[in-house]
Protein backbone atom coordinates (compact mmCIF):
# COMPACT_ATOMS: atom_id res chain seq x y z
CA UNK A 1 0.00 0.00 0.00
CA UNK A 2 1.30 3.62 -1.10
CA UNK A 3 2.19 5.73 1.95
CA UNK A 4 -0.21 8.26 2.67
CA UNK A 5 0.92 12.19 2.87
CA UNK A 6 -1.95 13.70 5.49
CA UNK A 7 -3.06 16.93 3.88
CA UNK A 8 -5.46 18.04 6.23
CA UNK A 9 -4.78 22.09 5.75
CA UNK A 10 -6.24 20.85 2.91
CA UNK A 11 -9.50 21.40 4.34
CA UNK A 12 -9.55 17.65 3.93
CA UNK A 13 -8.13 16.44 1.00
CA UNK A 14 -6.47 13.07 1.35
CA UNK A 15 -4.11 12.27 -1.62
CA UNK A 16 -1.36 9.07 -1.63
CA UNK A 17 2.24 9.11 -2.52
CA UNK A 18 2.54 6.53 -4.98
CA UNK A 19 -0.79 7.37 -7.12
CA UNK A 20 -2.53 10.35 -8.35
CA UNK A 21 -5.58 9.42 -6.36
CA UNK A 22 -7.14 12.10 -4.23
CA UNK A 23 -10.41 11.91 -2.31
CA UNK A 24 -12.47 14.68 -0.56
CA UNK A 25 -13.91 13.81 3.27
CA UNK A 26 -16.92 16.29 2.82
CA UNK A 27 -17.90 15.47 5.90
CA UNK A 28 -14.83 16.09 7.31
CA UNK A 29 -15.72 19.48 9.21
CA UNK A 30 -19.36 18.13 9.89
CA UNK A 31 -17.96 15.92 12.37
CA UNK A 32 -17.79 18.69 14.82
CA UNK A 33 -21.69 18.74 14.89
CA UNK A 34 -21.22 16.23 17.28
CA UNK A 35 -20.19 18.18 19.97
CA UNK A 36 -22.84 20.34 20.25
CA UNK A 37 -24.91 16.92 21.65
CA UNK A 38 -23.16 17.46 24.92
CA UNK A 39 -24.10 21.41 25.33
CA UNK A 40 -28.23 20.53 24.56
CA UNK A 41 -28.34 21.22 28.36
CA UNK A 42 -27.21 24.74 28.55
CA UNK A 43 -29.75 25.29 25.29
CA UNK A 44 -32.51 24.37 27.42
CA UNK A 45 -31.40 27.44 30.01
CA UNK A 46 -31.12 29.70 26.96
CA UNK A 47 -34.64 28.76 25.94
CA UNK A 48 -35.91 28.99 28.85
CA UNK A 49 -34.20 32.75 29.83
CA UNK A 50 -35.61 33.60 26.38
CA UNK A 51 -39.24 31.97 26.41
CA UNK A 52 -39.44 31.58 30.28
CA UNK A 53 -41.70 28.85 29.76
CA UNK A 54 -41.55 25.53 32.17
CA UNK A 55 -41.21 23.56 28.79
CA UNK A 56 -37.76 24.82 27.94
CA UNK A 57 -36.43 22.23 30.38
CA UNK A 58 -37.74 19.80 28.14
CA UNK A 59 -35.65 20.90 24.62
CA UNK A 60 -33.79 17.88 24.90
CA UNK A 61 -36.36 15.46 23.88
CA UNK A 62 -38.24 17.58 22.22
CA UNK A 63 -35.15 18.66 19.57
CA UNK A 64 -33.54 14.86 19.54
CA UNK A 65 -37.54 13.24 18.79
CA UNK A 66 -38.94 15.66 17.00
CA UNK A 67 -37.12 18.11 15.50
CA UNK A 68 -34.28 15.35 14.08
CA UNK A 69 -36.21 13.44 12.37
CA UNK A 70 -37.24 16.58 10.00
CA UNK A 71 -33.51 17.71 10.10
CA UNK A 72 -32.69 14.26 9.12
CA UNK A 73 -35.41 13.30 6.34
CA UNK A 74 -34.57 17.12 4.99
CA UNK A 75 -31.00 16.75 4.52
CA UNK A 76 -30.63 13.83 2.43
CA UNK A 77 -28.74 11.02 1.96
CA UNK A 78 -24.71 10.37 1.27
CA UNK A 79 -23.19 7.18 0.32
CA UNK A 80 -20.06 7.96 -0.60
CA UNK A 81 -17.19 6.34 0.27
CA UNK A 82 -13.79 7.14 0.50
CA UNK A 83 -10.74 4.40 -1.86
CA UNK A 84 -9.76 1.45 -0.65
CA UNK A 85 -6.34 3.30 -1.02
CA UNK A 86 -7.02 5.51 1.35
CA UNK A 87 -8.98 3.91 4.16
CA UNK A 88 -5.52 3.50 6.07
CA UNK A 89 -4.51 7.10 5.98
CA UNK A 90 -8.22 8.38 6.37
CA UNK A 91 -8.13 6.22 9.87
CA UNK A 92 -4.48 7.91 11.02
CA UNK A 93 -5.71 11.27 10.98
CA UNK A 94 -5.46 12.17 14.22
CA UNK A 95 -8.06 15.01 13.97
CA UNK A 96 -11.13 12.41 13.99
CA UNK A 97 -10.62 10.70 16.94
CA UNK A 98 -9.43 14.21 19.02
CA UNK A 99 -13.53 15.12 18.20
CA UNK A 100 -14.66 12.16 20.12
CA UNK A 101 -11.90 13.05 23.06
CA UNK A 102 -13.51 16.44 23.25
CA UNK A 103 -17.24 14.99 23.86
CA UNK A 104 -16.42 13.76 26.95
CA UNK A 105 -15.49 17.45 28.91
CA UNK A 106 -18.52 18.74 27.76
CA UNK A 107 -20.25 15.90 28.77
CA UNK A 108 -19.49 16.25 32.06
CA UNK A 109 -19.28 19.43 32.68
CA UNK A 110 -22.95 19.85 31.42
CA UNK A 111 -23.96 17.03 33.69
CA UNK A 112 -21.93 19.13 36.63
CA UNK A 113 -24.26 22.24 35.82
CA UNK A 114 -27.62 20.27 35.27
CA UNK A 115 -26.69 19.13 39.16
CA UNK A 116 -26.37 22.76 40.04
CA UNK A 117 -29.56 23.36 38.22
CA UNK A 118 -31.49 20.42 40.30
CA UNK A 119 -30.12 22.05 43.41
CA UNK A 120 -29.82 25.38 43.40
CA UNK A 121 -31.90 26.41 39.90
CA UNK A 122 -35.57 26.59 41.79
CA UNK A 123 -36.85 24.44 39.09
CA UNK A 124 -40.54 23.00 39.83
CA UNK A 125 -40.37 18.94 39.49
CA UNK A 126 -41.37 19.38 36.27
CA UNK A 127 -38.67 21.25 34.89
CA UNK A 128 -36.40 18.82 36.67
CA UNK A 129 -37.56 16.00 35.25
CA UNK A 130 -37.45 17.76 32.01
CA UNK A 131 -33.59 18.73 32.49
CA UNK A 132 -33.01 14.88 33.35
CA UNK A 133 -34.84 13.84 30.41
CA UNK A 134 -32.36 16.18 28.38
CA UNK A 135 -28.99 15.35 30.09
CA UNK A 136 -29.96 11.67 29.27
CA UNK A 137 -30.19 12.94 25.52
CA UNK A 138 -26.39 13.58 26.22
CA UNK A 139 -25.99 10.67 28.28
CA UNK A 140 -27.62 8.34 25.98
CA UNK A 141 -25.83 9.49 22.92
CA UNK A 142 -22.20 9.72 24.94
CA UNK A 143 -22.72 5.87 25.02
CA UNK A 144 -22.29 6.32 20.96
CA UNK A 145 -19.11 8.21 21.72
CA UNK A 146 -18.40 5.20 24.10
CA UNK A 147 -19.03 2.55 21.10
CA UNK A 148 -17.00 4.30 18.90
CA UNK A 149 -13.81 4.74 21.54
CA UNK A 150 -14.23 1.02 22.99
CA UNK A 151 -13.80 -0.62 19.80
CA UNK A 152 -10.46 0.81 19.37
CA UNK A 153 -7.48 -0.69 20.25
CA UNK A 154 -4.89 1.75 22.17
CA UNK A 155 -5.72 1.61 25.83
CA UNK A 156 -6.72 5.45 26.39
CA UNK A 157 -9.14 4.81 24.66
CA UNK A 158 -10.80 2.05 26.12
CA UNK A 159 -10.31 4.12 29.13
CA UNK A 160 -12.12 7.00 28.09
CA UNK A 161 -14.99 4.81 26.56
CA UNK A 162 -15.73 3.38 30.33
CA UNK A 163 -15.41 7.24 31.67
CA UNK A 164 -18.09 8.29 29.03
CA UNK A 165 -20.49 5.34 30.37
CA UNK A 166 -20.18 6.00 33.59
CA UNK A 167 -23.06 8.54 33.73
CA UNK A 168 -25.30 5.92 32.58
CA UNK A 169 -23.81 2.89 35.12
CA UNK A 170 -23.27 1.02 31.61
CA UNK A 171 -19.45 0.60 32.46
CA UNK A 172 -20.40 -3.28 31.24
CA UNK A 173 -21.62 -2.41 27.60
CA UNK A 174 -17.78 -2.20 26.55
CA UNK A 175 -17.19 -5.92 27.79
CA UNK A 176 -20.75 -6.94 26.40
CA UNK A 177 -20.96 -5.66 23.54
CA UNK A 178 -17.15 -6.15 21.92
CA UNK A 179 -17.13 -9.58 23.36
CA UNK A 180 -20.72 -10.92 23.43
CA UNK A 181 -23.24 -8.67 20.87
CA UNK A 182 -20.12 -9.37 18.34
CA UNK A 183 -19.91 -12.35 18.34
CA UNK A 184 -23.56 -13.71 18.64
CA UNK A 185 -25.11 -10.72 17.01
CA UNK A 186 -28.27 -11.66 14.76
CA UNK A 187 -29.12 -14.69 16.22
CA UNK A 188 -31.46 -15.59 19.24
CA UNK A 189 -28.82 -15.89 21.30
CA UNK A 190 -28.06 -12.23 21.37
CA UNK A 191 -29.95 -10.14 23.61
CA UNK A 192 -29.05 -7.08 22.08
CA UNK A 193 -30.50 -8.31 18.63
CA UNK A 194 -34.21 -7.53 18.54
CA UNK A 195 -36.50 -10.53 17.26
CA UNK A 196 -39.49 -9.91 14.58
CA UNK A 197 -42.69 -9.47 16.77
CA UNK A 198 -40.72 -8.45 19.93
CA UNK A 199 -42.12 -4.50 20.70
CA UNK A 200 -39.20 -2.36 21.56
CA UNK A 201 -40.76 -2.24 25.05
CA UNK A 202 -40.36 -6.25 25.76
CA UNK A 203 -37.02 -5.65 24.18
CA UNK A 204 -35.72 -3.23 26.39
CA UNK A 205 -35.76 -5.04 29.48
CA UNK A 206 -34.77 -8.55 27.74
CA UNK A 207 -31.08 -6.43 26.45
CA UNK A 208 -30.54 -4.70 29.69
CA UNK A 209 -30.70 -8.06 31.63
CA UNK A 210 -29.30 -10.63 29.39
CA UNK A 211 -26.09 -7.84 28.92
CA UNK A 212 -25.78 -7.31 32.20
CA UNK A 213 -25.84 -11.18 32.64
CA UNK A 214 -23.22 -11.93 29.97
CA UNK A 215 -20.74 -9.29 30.49
CA UNK A 216 -20.37 -10.93 34.01
CA UNK A 217 -20.37 -14.30 32.43
CA UNK A 218 -17.29 -13.26 30.09
CA UNK A 219 -15.26 -11.64 32.82
CA UNK A 220 -15.81 -13.97 34.99
CA UNK A 221 -14.62 -16.80 32.68
CA UNK A 222 -11.10 -14.14 31.93
CA UNK A 223 -10.75 -14.54 35.07
CA UNK A 224 -11.25 -18.18 35.36
CA UNK A 225 -8.89 -18.58 32.61
CA UNK A 226 -6.32 -16.54 34.86
CA UNK A 227 -6.69 -18.86 37.85
CA UNK A 228 -7.75 -15.27 39.57
CA UNK A 229 -10.29 -14.15 42.01
CA UNK A 230 -13.04 -12.54 39.87
CA UNK A 231 -13.73 -10.17 42.79
CA UNK A 232 -10.53 -7.73 42.10
CA UNK A 233 -10.31 -4.05 40.61
CA UNK A 234 -8.82 -5.67 37.84
CA UNK A 235 -12.08 -6.79 37.13
CA UNK A 236 -13.41 -4.47 34.41
CA UNK A 237 -17.19 -4.77 35.23
CA UNK A 238 -16.05 -4.09 38.56
CA UNK A 239 -13.65 -1.40 38.36
CA UNK A 240 -16.02 0.76 35.81
CA UNK A 241 -19.15 0.27 37.76
CA UNK A 242 -16.95 1.91 40.82
CA UNK A 243 -16.34 4.88 38.93
CA UNK A 244 -20.19 4.95 38.35
CA UNK A 245 -20.47 4.99 42.25
CA UNK A 246 -17.68 7.86 42.87
CA UNK A 247 -19.45 9.64 39.90
CA UNK A 248 -23.51 9.73 41.63
CA UNK A 249 -21.89 9.48 45.12
CA UNK A 250 -19.65 12.60 44.24
CA UNK A 251 -22.13 14.61 42.98
CA UNK A 252 -24.38 13.77 45.30
CA UNK A 253 -22.15 14.55 48.44
CA UNK A 254 -21.38 17.85 46.86
CA UNK A 255 -24.97 18.80 45.39
CA UNK A 256 -27.14 16.93 48.48
CA UNK A 257 -29.56 14.19 47.72
CA UNK A 258 -32.01 15.66 46.25
CA UNK A 259 -30.71 15.31 43.07
CA UNK A 260 -29.89 11.80 42.94
CA UNK A 261 -33.69 10.79 41.61
CA UNK A 262 -32.68 13.30 38.93
CA UNK A 263 -29.35 11.96 38.50
CA UNK A 264 -31.05 8.29 37.91
CA UNK A 265 -33.57 9.33 35.45
CA UNK A 266 -31.29 10.58 33.21
CA UNK A 267 -29.31 7.51 33.77
CA UNK A 268 -31.95 5.09 32.89
CA UNK A 269 -33.30 7.42 30.35
CA UNK A 270 -29.67 7.57 28.74
CA UNK A 271 -29.36 3.42 28.46
CA UNK A 272 -32.54 2.97 26.91
CA UNK A 273 -31.86 5.40 24.69
CA UNK A 274 -29.12 2.92 23.34
CA UNK A 275 -31.06 0.15 23.95
CA UNK A 276 -33.82 1.22 20.91
CA UNK A 277 -31.09 1.72 18.72
CA UNK A 278 -29.95 -1.09 19.96
CA UNK A 279 -33.34 -2.55 18.93
CA UNK A 280 -33.78 -0.88 15.42
CA UNK A 281 -29.92 -2.42 14.44
CA UNK A 282 -30.72 -6.22 13.81
CA UNK A 283 -34.55 -5.95 14.39
CA UNK A 284 -35.81 -9.39 13.13
CA UNK A 285 -32.54 -10.06 11.09
CA UNK A 286 -30.72 -14.08 11.44
CA UNK A 287 -27.72 -15.21 10.89
CA UNK A 288 -28.40 -19.35 9.47
CA UNK A 289 -26.97 -21.99 10.64
CA UNK A 290 -24.61 -24.38 8.42
CA UNK A 291 -24.17 -28.09 9.00
CA UNK A 292 -21.47 -28.37 10.98
CA UNK A 293 -23.61 -26.11 13.88
CA UNK A 294 -22.10 -22.83 13.62
CA UNK A 295 -23.84 -20.11 12.56
CA UNK A 296 -22.69 -18.32 9.36
CA UNK A 297 -20.61 -15.30 9.38
CA UNK A 298 -21.90 -11.98 10.48
CA UNK A 299 -22.72 -10.30 6.72
CA UNK A 300 -23.51 -6.97 5.41
CA UNK A 301 -27.42 -8.64 5.34
CA UNK A 302 -27.10 -8.95 9.15
CA UNK A 303 -27.37 -5.27 9.87
CA UNK A 304 -29.89 -2.20 9.19
CA UNK A 305 -28.02 0.80 7.50
CA UNK A 306 -29.14 3.87 6.61
CA UNK A 307 -27.42 6.67 4.68
CA UNK A 308 -29.20 9.72 5.99
CA UNK A 309 -26.23 11.84 6.10
CA UNK A 310 -27.66 14.34 9.42
CA UNK A 311 -27.87 11.07 11.74
CA UNK A 312 -24.67 9.77 10.95
CA UNK A 313 -22.67 12.76 11.39
CA UNK A 314 -24.20 12.65 14.90
CA UNK A 315 -23.94 9.11 15.13
CA UNK A 316 -20.32 8.49 14.29
CA UNK A 317 -21.27 6.40 10.96
CA UNK A 318 -23.21 3.86 13.36
CA UNK A 319 -25.79 3.77 10.91
CA UNK A 320 -23.18 2.11 8.30
CA UNK A 321 -23.81 -1.12 10.60
CA UNK A 322 -22.92 -3.72 8.02
CA UNK A 323 -19.60 -2.45 7.90
CA UNK A 324 -19.04 -1.82 11.47
CA UNK A 325 -19.74 -5.56 12.16
CA UNK A 326 -17.41 -6.54 9.25
CA UNK A 327 -14.52 -4.50 11.01
CA UNK A 328 -15.04 -3.71 14.06
CA UNK A 329 -12.08 -1.85 15.18
CA UNK A 330 -12.28 0.41 11.82
CA UNK A 331 -12.86 4.22 13.07
CA UNK A 332 -16.01 6.03 12.17
CA UNK A 333 -14.82 8.00 9.92
CA UNK A 334 -13.60 5.27 7.02
CA UNK A 335 -16.87 2.92 7.71
CA UNK A 336 -18.35 2.12 4.29
CA UNK A 337 -21.93 2.67 2.82
CA UNK A 338 -22.21 -1.26 1.69
CA UNK A 339 -24.52 -2.00 -1.09
CA UNK A 340 -25.97 -5.60 -0.31
CA UNK A 341 -26.82 -3.99 3.22
CA UNK A 342 -30.70 -3.73 3.35
CA UNK A 343 -31.65 -0.03 4.12
CA UNK A 344 -33.70 1.40 6.71
CA UNK A 345 -36.44 3.43 5.28
CA UNK A 346 -34.74 6.52 7.36
CA UNK A 347 -32.48 6.99 9.61
CA UNK A 348 -32.32 6.38 13.06
CA UNK A 349 -33.44 9.80 14.50
CA UNK A 350 -36.61 8.63 13.13
CA UNK A 351 -36.53 5.30 13.24
CA UNK A 352 -36.08 5.84 17.40
CA UNK A 353 -39.27 7.98 17.79
CA UNK A 354 -41.16 5.25 15.08
CA UNK A 355 -40.04 2.16 17.41
CA UNK A 356 -42.12 3.76 20.14
CA UNK A 357 -45.12 3.30 18.27
CA UNK A 358 -44.86 -0.51 18.18
CA UNK A 359 -48.05 -1.17 15.86
CA UNK A 360 -46.19 1.62 13.23
CA UNK A 361 -42.55 0.26 13.77
CA UNK A 362 -44.26 -3.54 12.61
CA UNK A 363 -45.95 -1.71 9.63
CA UNK A 364 -43.32 -0.56 8.29
CA UNK A 365 -40.76 -3.17 9.19
CA UNK A 366 -42.48 -6.36 9.16
CA UNK A 367 -42.88 -5.72 4.76
CA UNK A 368 -38.96 -4.47 4.81
CA UNK A 369 -37.95 -8.27 6.66
CA UNK A 370 -40.47 -10.00 4.36
CA UNK A 371 -38.70 -8.05 1.29
CA UNK A 372 -35.33 -8.89 2.75
CA UNK A 373 -35.88 -12.68 2.70
CA UNK A 374 -37.90 -12.04 -0.27
CA UNK A 375 -40.89 -13.39 0.71
CA UNK A 376 -39.86 -16.49 3.26
CA UNK A 377 -40.33 -15.17 6.55
CA UNK A 378 -38.94 -18.77 8.00
CA UNK A 379 -35.53 -17.22 7.32
CA UNK A 380 -36.07 -14.22 9.77
CA UNK A 381 -35.48 -13.72 13.99
CA UNK A 382 -38.80 -14.66 14.83
CA UNK A 383 -40.12 -13.85 18.58
CA UNK A 384 -40.87 -17.43 19.61
CA UNK A 385 -44.12 -16.15 21.51
CA UNK A 386 -44.90 -15.03 18.21
CA UNK A 387 -43.99 -17.21 15.70
CA UNK A 388 -47.59 -19.04 14.87
CA UNK A 389 -48.77 -15.03 14.83
CA UNK A 390 -46.16 -14.22 12.23
CA UNK A 391 -46.32 -17.59 10.19
CA UNK A 392 -50.18 -16.76 10.08
CA UNK A 393 -49.85 -13.69 8.63
CA UNK A 394 -46.49 -13.36 6.62
CA UNK A 395 -45.48 -17.00 6.34
CA UNK A 396 -45.19 -18.92 2.72
CA UNK A 397 -48.52 -18.50 0.60
CA UNK A 398 -49.99 -15.59 2.23
CA UNK A 399 -50.74 -12.58 0.34
CA UNK A 400 -47.68 -10.41 2.11
CA UNK A 401 -45.61 -13.04 1.23
CA UNK A 402 -46.35 -12.71 -2.63
CA UNK A 403 -46.60 -9.35 -2.36
CA UNK A 404 -43.08 -9.42 -0.94
CA UNK A 405 -41.75 -11.09 -3.72
CA UNK A 406 -43.49 -9.19 -6.56
CA UNK A 407 -41.48 -6.25 -4.61
CA UNK A 408 -38.10 -7.40 -4.53
CA UNK A 409 -35.58 -6.49 -2.16
CA UNK A 410 -36.01 -3.06 -0.64
CA UNK A 411 -33.18 -0.97 -1.62
CA UNK A 412 -32.75 2.79 -0.95
CA UNK A 413 -30.43 4.94 -3.67
CA UNK A 414 -27.63 6.55 -2.39
CA UNK A 415 -28.49 9.59 -2.63
CA UNK A 416 -27.43 12.27 -5.18
CA UNK A 417 -23.99 13.18 -3.55
CA UNK A 418 -22.58 10.08 -4.30
CA UNK A 419 -18.71 10.78 -5.44
CA UNK A 420 -16.42 9.33 -8.31
CA UNK A 421 -14.56 7.26 -5.60
CA UNK A 422 -11.36 7.79 -7.59
CA UNK A 423 -11.36 10.98 -9.32
CA UNK A 424 -7.79 12.04 -10.61
CA UNK A 425 -6.17 15.05 -8.70
CA UNK B 1 7.23 -20.80 18.59
CA UNK B 2 4.77 -19.61 16.31
CA UNK B 3 2.53 -15.94 15.79
CA UNK B 4 -1.10 -16.71 14.87
CA UNK B 5 -2.75 -13.51 12.78
CA UNK B 6 -6.54 -12.58 13.64
CA UNK B 7 -7.87 -12.54 9.37
CA UNK B 8 -9.93 -9.00 10.25
CA UNK B 9 -8.41 -7.22 12.46
CA UNK B 10 -4.70 -8.19 12.34
CA UNK B 11 -4.76 -8.65 16.45
CA UNK B 12 -1.52 -11.36 17.12
CA UNK B 13 -1.50 -14.27 19.42
CA UNK B 14 1.79 -14.65 19.98
CA UNK B 15 2.89 -17.97 21.55
CA UNK B 16 5.89 -16.69 23.04
CA UNK B 17 4.26 -13.50 24.52
CA UNK B 18 0.68 -15.23 25.33
CA UNK B 19 -2.22 -13.14 26.33
CA UNK B 20 -2.12 -12.91 30.30
CA UNK B 21 -4.84 -10.45 30.17
CA UNK B 22 -7.02 -13.10 28.02
CA UNK B 23 -5.70 -15.97 30.70
CA UNK B 24 -2.98 -17.41 28.55
CA UNK B 25 0.56 -16.45 30.42
CA UNK B 26 3.63 -16.54 28.18
CA UNK B 27 4.64 -19.70 26.57
CA UNK B 28 1.11 -21.05 26.59
CA UNK B 29 1.05 -22.77 23.03
CA UNK B 30 -2.30 -21.70 20.59
CA UNK B 31 -3.27 -25.13 20.86
CA UNK B 32 -4.03 -24.86 24.20
CA UNK B 33 -6.11 -22.01 24.08
CA UNK B 34 -9.97 -23.48 23.89
CA UNK B 35 -11.33 -23.68 20.50
CA UNK B 36 -14.51 -20.96 22.31
CA UNK B 37 -12.10 -18.13 22.23
CA UNK B 38 -12.30 -15.20 20.16
CA UNK B 39 -10.34 -12.65 18.87
CA UNK B 40 -9.93 -10.33 22.12
CA UNK B 41 -9.75 -7.11 19.57
CA UNK B 42 -12.76 -7.37 17.36
CA UNK B 43 -14.70 -10.19 18.84
CA UNK B 44 -15.48 -11.79 14.85
CA UNK B 45 -12.98 -14.47 14.50
CA UNK B 46 -13.05 -17.36 16.38
CA UNK B 47 -9.69 -19.15 17.10
CA UNK B 48 -10.34 -21.76 14.16
CA UNK B 49 -10.10 -18.50 12.03
CA UNK B 50 -6.89 -17.41 12.90
CA UNK B 51 -3.69 -17.62 10.10
CA UNK B 52 -0.54 -18.62 10.84
CA UNK B 53 1.95 -15.87 10.82
CA UNK B 54 4.66 -17.75 8.09
CA UNK B 55 7.72 -15.33 8.88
Amino acid sequence: MSKAIDAAAHGGTLKTENSDAAWHDRKKWAWMLGLTVPTIPFGTWVLHELTNSPLAWWYGPIVIFFVFPVVDTLAGLDGANPPDSLLEALEEQKYYRYITYLFLPIQYISLVWACWMWAYGDLSTFESVGLAWTVAMVSGIAIAVAHELGHKKPKLERWLAKIALAETFYGHFFIEHNRGHHVRVSTPEDPASARMGENVFRFIPRTVWGSLASAWHLESARFERMGKSKWSLKNDLINAWLMSVVLYGGLTAIFGVEILPYLLLQGVVGFCMLEVVNYIEHYGLLRQKKEDGRYERCLPSHSWNSNNQWSNVFLYHLQRHSDHHANPTRRYQALLHVDEAPQLPSGYATMMALAMIPPVWNRIMDKRILQHYEGDVTKANILPGKRAKVMKKYGPGTAAAEAAIAAGKYTKPWGKERQTVEAAA
Amino acid sequence: MSRYRCPVCDYIYDEEQGDPREGFPAGTSFEAVPDDWNCPDCGVRDKVDFVKDED
